[in-house]
């Protein structure tokens, strides 16, 4: 079986601090794989390896069959991994239009077309009543919102979604969850952190479960949400309430 | 700006020899300005070292000139050529160690200081003595009897400098600098070549200065470690750029239209006070960052544009 995205043993530690720890997964052309865990399992740990921010300390990341555990950031962006952040970091000086046209001129294009893509962007994520407005302007769902638009306009192959509903009122992550519904159907292939769980266990087709830095459980949301692991690490003495605490 | 751009055009052939030289102090810190707010208001690399690039500049063209004979003009390109390098040079080394903000600023700082001692001990680079620019009355050597035409060339320089910072404001360059500025981490995510752009930035940034520097060795005739590459020049960088509004375009001009008058006006009251426009830099410097981030022009716009400081 391959995917569009291959993990394969990743260990990533910071000075002794395991974090990852031979962690493997698959994301499949044209799914909505979903990632899931306690904080401090590693999630965005991993992330960061994929996306070329960290490299891993031993292990192999394959993107289009292509080995990408040493390559920088931008030239991941430019291969096709577009990503958001857990921390909302819009660039708030500038407007929201040319927010998006930042990741628009990534496909080494011209001014012209970079500002079409970010519009065309902007207006899927409903923002375009706002181009001109500075971003620092907007309110957490409208910069979530941006975010996504922006990584959109990089037009990647593979989309990262760190939390995108964190923040997010009950109203803002439902439209979030058709959004991300609605750019799935586009065919993007995603692969997505989140805490809330109704929303990934109805986005997901395969979930993935990290705990302690290693994978310990995967499958349907179905399999996931019946696997007797799962339900101790989410419920056990160290998850559940304490998780909640330490993220606020 | 039109007006301003009018009033800056017709004030030599008004103003006596006393304005003059004011009108070129406030030039010279505007161009200065905006050679710091590229690479630092723009792109957000604090530089604390300006010096640096406006001592190579000075010093490029006044050695060549003095020594080799080649005409200034020339010595001014090869100057912002050879500040260009080093702007490229200090950002690879500092990059290279992911050094930033205030790490980043000692460096430029020690590299200007490192300049100052070098050329100050070193007797192929003129040592202490500095370099005086021998008076000859010819404009392919930079050099005119009229006041004016140097100012007028001093104001073709800044707006050169505006000019281009306004062109890449609105391309690709300048957008994905202010990018950088706010977030590196996200900017690189949305495919921007981050450490490409802060080089540009820096070589471009490198290269004003050197401008600058050039036409202060043709204008005073005279230059030496001590007032090219010392740190005051760095600090004549930054000042306008606070005051008025880094990574605004028009912010620098508009705080060097403050400040030097400020400056003339202190030590006209208080001759016997030397010093006094260190103090008052420093008290402005406090406030704005205290209570005006933005600048003045900066917060005019936010103002405009409605956004909660």
């Amino acid at each position: 079986m391959t995917g569009l995205l291959q993990v394969i043993d990743v260990c990533k530690s910071f000075q002794g601090n395991v974090a990852v720890d031979h962690a493997s997964l698959t994301v499949e052309e044209g799914a909505v794989t979903g990632l899931i865990g306690a904080n401090g399992a590693g999630k965005t740990t991993l992330f960061n390896c994929i996306s070329g921010y960290y490299h891993p300390n031993s292990g192999t990341i394959l993107f289009q069959g292509k080995e990408i555990q040493r390559v920088q950031p931008e030239k991941l962006c430019r291969l096709g991994i577009g990503r958001t952040f857990q921390i909302v970091r819009p660039f708030g000086l500038l407007s929201v239009l040319d927010n998006a046209a930042v990741g628009g001129y990534n496909r080494g294009t011209g001014k012209k077309e970079a500002y079409a893509i970010a519009r065309e962007c902007l207006a899927l994520v409903g923002l375009e009543d706002k181009l001109e407005m500075p971003a620092a302007a907007l309110n957490t769902g409208e910069q979530r919102r941006l975010e996504l638009a922006r990584a959109l306009a990089t037009r990647p192959k593979l989309l990262l979604l760190d939390e995108v509903m964190a923040g997010l009122t009950p109203t803002e992550s439902k439209e979030m969850i058709g959004l991300i519904e609605q750019i799935h159907q586009k065919g993007m292939t995603i692969l997505m952190i989140e805490h809330i769980m109704p929303a990934i266990m109805s986005l997901s087709h395969r979930i993935y479960v990290m705990e302690r830095g290693a994978v310990i459980a995967d499958g349907s949301p179905e399999e996931v949400a019946h696997n007797p692991r799962v339900i101790a690490s989410y419920l056990g003495s160290r998850g559940g309430g304490t998780e909640y605490a330490e993220h606020h | 700006m039109i007006v301003l751009l009018a009033a800056a055009v017709i004030f030599p052939f008004f103003a006596g020899r006393y304005m003059m030289s004011i009108g070129v102090s406030v030039l010279l810190m505007a161009a200065l300005g905006q050679s710091w707010n590229i690479m630092s208001g723009y792109a957000g690399q604090f530089s604390f070292g300006h010096a640096a690039f406006f001592g190579v500049g000075a010093y490029t063209s006044s050695i060549l000139y003095v020594d080799y004979g080649v005409s200034p003009w020339i010595g001014m390109l090869l100057g912002m050529g050879a500040a260009a390098l080093l702007g490229v040079l200090i950002g690879f080394l500092s990059f290279r160690y992911h050094l930033r903000g205030d790490f980043f600023a000692l460096v430029t700082l020690a590299f200007a200081e490192i300049l100052r001692v070098l050329f100050n001990n070193s007797a192929a680079l003129k040592g202490a003595e500095g370099v005086l620019i021998p008076y000859r009355d010819v404009w392919q050597e930079f050099q005119f009897r009229d006041d004016r035409i140097f100012y007028l060339i001093l104001l073709l320089m800044v707006i050169a400098i505006t000019a281009f910072i306004g062109v890449i404001s609105r391309r690709k360059f300048g957008v994905c600098l202010i990018a950088i500025k706010e977030s590196q981490g996200v900017a690189q995510s949305l495919g921007v070549p981050v450490l490409k752009y802060k080089l540009a930035a820096m070589a471009v940034s490198g290269a004003a200065a050197a401008m600058a520097g050039t036409f202060y060795a043709q204008y005073y005739g005279f230059i030496d470690p001590g007032t090219v590459f010392t740190s005051s020049i760095s600090v004549e960088a930054i000042v306008p750029c606070i005051i008025g509004g880094s990574g605004t375009l028009s912010g620098p001009l508009l705080g060097a239209l403050i400040i030097v008058p400020l400056q003339e006006l202190s030590n006209s009251l208080f001759e016997d006070v030397h010093g006094l426009n260190m103090v008052i830099y420093g008290v402005l410097i406090v406030v704005f960052i205290m209570f005006c981030r933005d600048g003045i022009y900066g917060a005019l716009v936010k103002r405009q544009k409605g956004v909660e400081t």
